[in-house]
């Protein structure tokens, strides 16, 4: 089983998927994530998919787990660098992420966060 | 011209290692990047599907050559409990295993020609092509 590193910036926790996971690092992964926002306080999470080639109904639903999750933990999360050709096809597999925020890259979910917890106070 | 290969469905890994054999076989044949991710997302739809619905299973994978274009034919079979309602299976929304009711459904719509074959008892097949463009 892959174990994905999980990367604490400040308050963000970052999590870059560089490995095909099999579904079981997969639920490894959400666990993994839960426990550390809890144990860091962290207030944001960023998911990078730039690397991944793939993304199914399985890790799909990850992504909307994660971010119901830690959103109960008071965490937000951003999935960032989502590739075209994956976007077209979790559309067409009939996933539309809802629940999700994304953002384009890194940066720009590092902005998203700031931004949310601007507003939220 | 690769002659065509089978492949076991027995555990996650596996399930991977039929990504990743999809993904090097679409990319060889020259699909576009946009059809070898549907192609490789539907594989992992429908080998899981088997994994998880019949305990495991195996995948034919074959390029398909000698025609106006060259295609991609992925064979699922499995020896698990089969579907006895295949119409309804194939119903947007519609799971067992306490899934999103995708795999089946979603996996037609990224493909270009998809097959189910299943009966209570003798297990299911499912075939799916999708063509070079």
């Amino acid at each position: 089983m892959e174990r994905v590193p999980i990367l604490k910036l400040g308050d963000i926790l970052i999590v870059s998927i560089q490995v095909d996971l099999d579904d079981q690092s997969v639920l490894a992964l959400q666990e993994d994530l839960a426990d550390t926002v809890v144990s860091s306080g962290a207030r944001g999470v960023i998911i990078d998919i730039t690397a991944v080639e793939i993304v199914d109904s399985f890790i799909g639903r990850m992504f909307s787990t994660i971010a119901a999750m830690t959103r109960m933990l008071d965490a937000e999360t951003v999935v960032v660098g989502m590739r075209p050709a994956v976007a077209i096809t979790l559309v067409e597999l009939g996933l539309s992420l809802g629940g999700v925020r994304t953002a384009l890259n890194l940066e720009k979910g590092v902005a998203m966060l700031q931004h949310v917890r601007g507003t939220a106070g | 011209m690769s002659a065509p290969r089978e492949l076991p469905i027995a555990t996650n890994g596996d399930v991977v290692v039929v990504r990743q054999q999809v993904r090097g076989l679409a990319a060889e044949m020259g699909l576009s990047l946009v059809d070898q991710t549907k192609i490789v997302t539907a594989a992992s739809e429908l080998a899981r599907n088997a994994l998880v619905h019949a305990g495991g299973g195996r995948v034919l994978i074959e390029v398909l050559e000698g025609g106006r274009r060259p295609g991609l034919r992925l064979v699922f079979t499995d020896e698990g409990p089969g579907i006895p309602d295949v119409e309804q299976a194939l119903t947007e929304g519609w799971s067992t295993a306490g899934g999103l009711g995708l795999g089946l459904t979603g996996s037609r719509r990224l493909v270009d020609e998809f097959d189910l074959v299943s009966a209570p008892g003798e297990g299911t097949r499912v075939t799916v092509t999708k063509w070079a463009r």
